[in-house]
């Protein structure tokens, strides 16, 4: 890969490239090569009320090379950069996985690897997107697609015509890299999206037909959704103007899931920019519902120590200081019970197709 | 039980005699005894019901209470013992190989000690012969003949029988002073198994001097007189001009590992090392065990008991049995740590008159001279009855016995407990041995797969423990000792312990009770009982080791760390420069960055000061008692080379060389380049 092509190098390629300068004039200098990253951590977000995202602040944190701490953290650095410009020069995308095999090999005259696993190379990742504000596509990684749609919208993806209204129970696949170049929205008939956290339900109300009958699109992430997904809920709620409702369980992480989607995420806050959608909505399951719908306390699951502990902390997030969302938390932890979307079965199997969504939307019983 | 109704009375009668026949016929049958002891003491009670006036004879099963009283007779402790083999240790083959070879062995260093001579022990297990048949894989083998000879003071000819053939005899029991024996049961009890188990009388050896004929026995137990038994009895010539040999033939087990007779004999080993001791194991190999301390540990001197230790039952005993003829001069005549003055001060408490005569004493006025003497302020108890290993000897039994590269061992002072001075030992030897570390290093190195990880070893610390320098093999989790070492928090000093576990890691806990009466938890001698007093000195000796194992494995981390340190930033930097130089598409001065680069880490890590610290990796850092093997050498109390010394007369053949051997000395030889 020495041989690098005679193209011009990218924007991208030349920021990657940086990394190498940092250390040459480090050396030169006699100074101990340092990377300034940005810290992703709740420390370091603003909760902008106004624009209804977050935000990252601007703090850094030093990487160093000569710093016991830090040093294996800042080689690995420079090798994922190097990985990342081999796929800028040619031209290729790959995953998280593949960039960590592509790292990965044993240091001369040691037996230490350069990673022990993948969870050393994610974040790192992650650390240059920040570092170099370049985005996760623009970096050529992509994800799993991890994500299904199904609905009157109709798409092109590398030139095929992708209707969503023709592809039956399964739907199309979102891709994780959904931006204009990839994919193009060629036409949306839809009322409104609506995302739901679990495949299952998905399923059902896909099953169901519930997108034709209610006219919106059926999205789904299976748990906490991938970056495609949310790009692409966004890009629907933006260039359609069709309102997003978000469909979790009750339970803290799904009023996570609901908060990323709506406001952005704490690790990723860079890139809120681009995939939050303030206005999204929350319609359930709340935890006023079992009461409403009469879902047996017997269907409920006792919170454990780390669901209450991480709503403790969701009660104190900027983001959930509105009066109702702080009655919503609190109800659920006097009752000290979570529900999952599927036990809603219990009253029927179609409960959710037939009863429970199309009373939501009517009596638009929601948060926001 | 006790109810009115006639009927209930008659089904309660009956019971005891349906009960006693089956019982009868059984012991007829086994022992071709008449009756079973034990039998009696269980039917008595239901003889006083029936001879309450109301009871009416039920036909079938009616006894008189004098035909009860017929059966009703005295027990002698061999019976009872032969029933109930397993308080005595016997309770499976394998314990009782373990049991036969132990006895023996303590019995012949208890003996050579007290005479003032360093033991030289032979212990030989074989597979015992079979009538022609081929004999079985020791393994396998069922039947073991025990040969352990000693170079003590020999035992004179007519105590040889009563010694070796009945039990509750002996020189141990009736005095306080510290030995390995207590009772005078274990070698007869042996003895004992052997007869129940093979029929074979046990075979005595004895002489007790060059000038001296050598004296040969056979004796058994008469288990019902608890008398021994002669078969034979003659002088024979023998090789040794001094010494005892005792060989018997038994049922048993040879099984090696955990409570092994080779684990005995090794930890024997450890805490003796004045002692030189030969084992020709079932699979016969030899292992000696050489003698690295050449004086004997200070004789303990025997005492009397201290008031505080007294029972009240033992106190009206003493009070009955005494020569002295006034109270005060009982008291202080009689134990230990009371003087005249003292002695006063108790009748005083007591409201007794120091001129009362002892036998009179009894009821509510031994009651209160009870308590006063318990309410009195007593010195403790002399110390001199107790003579402990001792740090040195400790250091040098586990670095002849346990590869390791640190060693450390404690003796605290005296203490007391119940009125009984003791003393708490404790050792400890941590570590690999620099050998097998050279060898991890050397081991080739395979790039690691994702999941593995270097060290994979997770061993639990081992803990010995002694008590009167015999090692403790069974019932670890019920003893002081054990629960010490879980008591104690390792991780303070740089060693992992997960909640209410054994340390982990390559290290080996040595810890060793001294007293004049050591309290087990059962007959056969195999848990520490849980004394405050005991623990607590446990404790503290514990706490002292591990504080030393502390600062040897901080300094040795820290050395490490730095090595490492500089180690990963040239890794690093190999790595950073090849990553850089694909970045800049190859056009890059390598070499030029690489240097830079290591210019700064040298000036990072301290430079030159980082080579001191390594080359002198670790001395004796001014730790006491201790000693710290580095692949140089061992540094600090490392005891001078065993001397072999084949002129003394010990067991006949001198053992080829072993491993033992050898590896003492490669180290003697590493000593001397040093």
């Amino acid at each position: 890969m020495a041989k690098a092509s005679a193209k011009k190098p990218t924007a991208v390629e030349k920021k990657l490239v940086g990394v190498a300068d940092t250390v040459i004039l480090a050396a030169d200098r006699s100074r101990d090569p340092a990377l300034s990253i940005p810290v992703r951590s709740l420390a370091n977000i603003n909760f902008n009320e106004k624009r209804g995202i977050i935000e990252m602040g601007k703090r850094k944190q030093e990487r160093t090379l000569f710093n016991v701490g830090m040093a294996k953290k800042f080689m690995q650095t420079v090798l994922v950069a190097d990985a990342l410009a081999e796929l800028q020069r040619a031209n290729l995308t790959t995953s998280l996985r593949e960039i960590y095999y592509r790292t990965k090999h044993t240091m001369q005259d040691s037996n230490e690897n350069t990673f022990d696993g993948q969870n050393e190379s994610d974040p790192l990742i992650e650390d240059l997107e920040v570092t170099l504000t370049a985005l996760r596509e623009e970096l050529h990684v992509r994800a799993e697609n991890a994500g299904s749609i199904v609905g009157p919208v109709v798409l092109t993806d590398d030139g095929d015509r992708v209707d969503c209204a023709r592809l039956g129970k399964g739907g199309y696949s979102v891709p994780s890299i959904v931006e204009p170049e990839f994919i193009q929205i060629k036409r949306c008939t839809a009322d409104f999206v609506l995302l739901v956290e679990k495949g299952t339900q998905w399923n059902r109300l896909s099953e169901d037909k519930f997108w034709r009958r209610y006219n919106c699109v059926l999205l789904t992430g299976n748990g906490q959704p991938p970056r495609g997904v949310r790009r692409l809920a966004r890009r629907l709620h933006e260039e359609h103007g069709l309102p997003v409702y978000v469909l979790v369980d009750n339970d803290p992480w799904g009023y996570y899931i609901y908060s990323v989607v709506k406001q952005g995420s704490i690790n990723l806050a860079f890139e809120s920019e681009r995939m939050a959608i303030p206005k999204a909505k929350f319609i359930g399951l709340s935890s006023a519902d079992p009461e409403t719908y009469g879902l047996p306390r017997n269907v409920g699951i006792k919170l454990n120590d780390k669901d209450v502990d991480r709503a403790k902390e969701l009660i104190n997030y900027r983001w959930f200081q509105k009066k109702e969302w702080q009655e919503e938390i609190k109800r659920m932890l006097a009752t000290g019970l979570k529900y999952e979307l599927d036990a809603l079965a219990n009253k029927d199997f179609r409960y959710l197709t037939k009863t429970y969504l199309p009373k939501k939307l009517k009596e638009r019983d929601w948060l926001d | 039980m006790a109810k009115r109704k006639p009927k209930s009375k008659a089904a309660v009668k009956s019971r005891p005699a349906r009960k006693s026949k089956p019982e009868l016929k059984s012991k007829a049958k086994s022992k071709a005894k008449p009756e079973a002891a034990t039998a009696s003491p269980a039917a008595d009670p239901k003889a006083a019901e029936v001879k309450t006036p109301e009871a009416k004879p039920a036909k079938p099963a009616t006894i008189s209470a004098v035909e009860m009283g017929a059966r009703q007779r005295e027990i002698s402790v061999s019976e009872f013992f032969t029933k109930n083999r397993h308080l005595l240790g016997f309770d499976n083959p394998r314990k009782a190989l373990l049991t036969c070879v132990k006895e023996a062995v303590d019995n012949a260093l208890d003996a050579a000690e007290e005479a003032g001579i360093l033991p030289d022990v032979l212990v030989n297990v074989e597979v015992a012969a079979t009538n022609g048949a081929p004999p079985p894989s020791p393994s396998q083998a069922t039947r073991f003949r025990i040969t352990i000879t000693d170079n003590g003071p020999g035992i004179v000819r007519q105590q040889i029988p009563p010694i070796f053939a009945k039990l509750l005899y002996g020189s141990k029991f009736h005095r306080l002073r510290m030995s390995r024996g207590q009772q005078g049961i274990g070698i007869s009890a042996a003895g004992m198994y052997a007869q129940l188990t093979t029929g074979k009388p046990v075979q005595i050896t004895s002489r007790t001097g060059a000038r001296a004929a050598a004296h040969y026995f056979e004796v058994q137990i008469d288990t019902k007189k608890n008398e021994p038994r002669i078969f034979e009895n003659k002088k024979i010539d023998w090789e040794h001009e001094r010494g005892t040999q005792v060989a018997m033939e038994i049922d048993g087990r040879y099984q090696k590992g955990r409570a092994s007779v080779d684990e005995f004999l090794e930890q024997v080993a450890i805490a003796n090392p004045h002692v030189r001791l030969v084992y020709r194991t079932p699979e016969s190999e030899t292992k000696e065990y050489a003698r690295t301390i050449e004086e004997l540990p200070p004789q303990p001197k025997e005492i009397k008991p201290h008031p505080y230790g007294i029972e009240f039952g033992v106190l009206l005993r003493m009070l009955h049995d005494t020569k002295s003829h006034w109270l005060s001069g009982f008291l202080a005549s009689e134990f230990s740590r009371v003087s005249s003055a003292v002695a006063q001060e108790i009748c005083a408490t007591a409201k007794l008159s120091p001129n009362a005569k002892p036998r009179n004493i009894h009821g509510a006025d031994a009651e209160a001279l009870y308590k006063a003497i318990q309410s009195t302020k007593i010195m403790a108890p002399p110390s001199n009855s107790i003579s402990p290993i001792g740090e040195k000897a400790i250091l040098h039994g586990l670095y002849q016995q346990i590869k390791g590269d640190f060693y450390t061992a404690v003796t605290r002072s005296p203490a007391v407990y119940r009125g009984n001075p003791f003393i708490i030992e404790a050792g400890l030897a941590f570590g690999k041995g620099p050998e097998q570390t050279a060898q991890t290093l050397e081991a080739p190195e395979v790039p690691l797969a994702e999941g593995e990880q270097q060290d994979d070893d997770n061993e639990l610390a081992r803990v010995i423990r002694y008590a009167n320098r015999v090692p403790l093999l069974y019932q670890q989790s019920a003893c002081a000792a054990y629960k010490s070492v879980l008591e104690t928090s390792w991780r303070n000093y740089g060693v992992a312990q997960s909640r209410g576990a054994l340390p982990a890691g390559p290290m080996v806990v040595f810890v060793h009770m001294a007293s004049v009466w050591v309290p087990f938890t059962s007959e056969s001698k195999e848990a520490i009982a849980d004394y405050d007093e005991i623990r607590k000195e446990m404790r503290l000796a514990l706490q002292e080791c591990g504080r030393r194992l502390g600062v040897f494995l901080r300094k040795r981390e820290r050395a490490k760390s730095e090595f490492r340190r500089r180690n990963i930033f040239e890794l690093y930097i190999e790595e950073v420069v090849e990553a850089c130089a694909r970045l800049k598409g190859g056009k890059l001065a390598k070499e030029k960055l690489r240097s830079q680069l290591q210019k700064i880490a040298l000036k990072r890590t301290g430079g030159a000061k980082t080579d001191e610290i390594l080359g002198h990796e670790s001395g004796p850092e001014g730790l006491p008692h201790s000693i710290i093997v580095t692949p140089e050498g061992p540094e600090g109390e490392a005891p001078v080379s065993p001397r072999a010394d084949p002129s003394k007369g010990g067991p006949p053949e001198e053992a080829a060389p072993t491993k033992e051997t050898t590896k003492a000395a490669k180290r003697k030889t590493k000593r001397k380049k040093r």
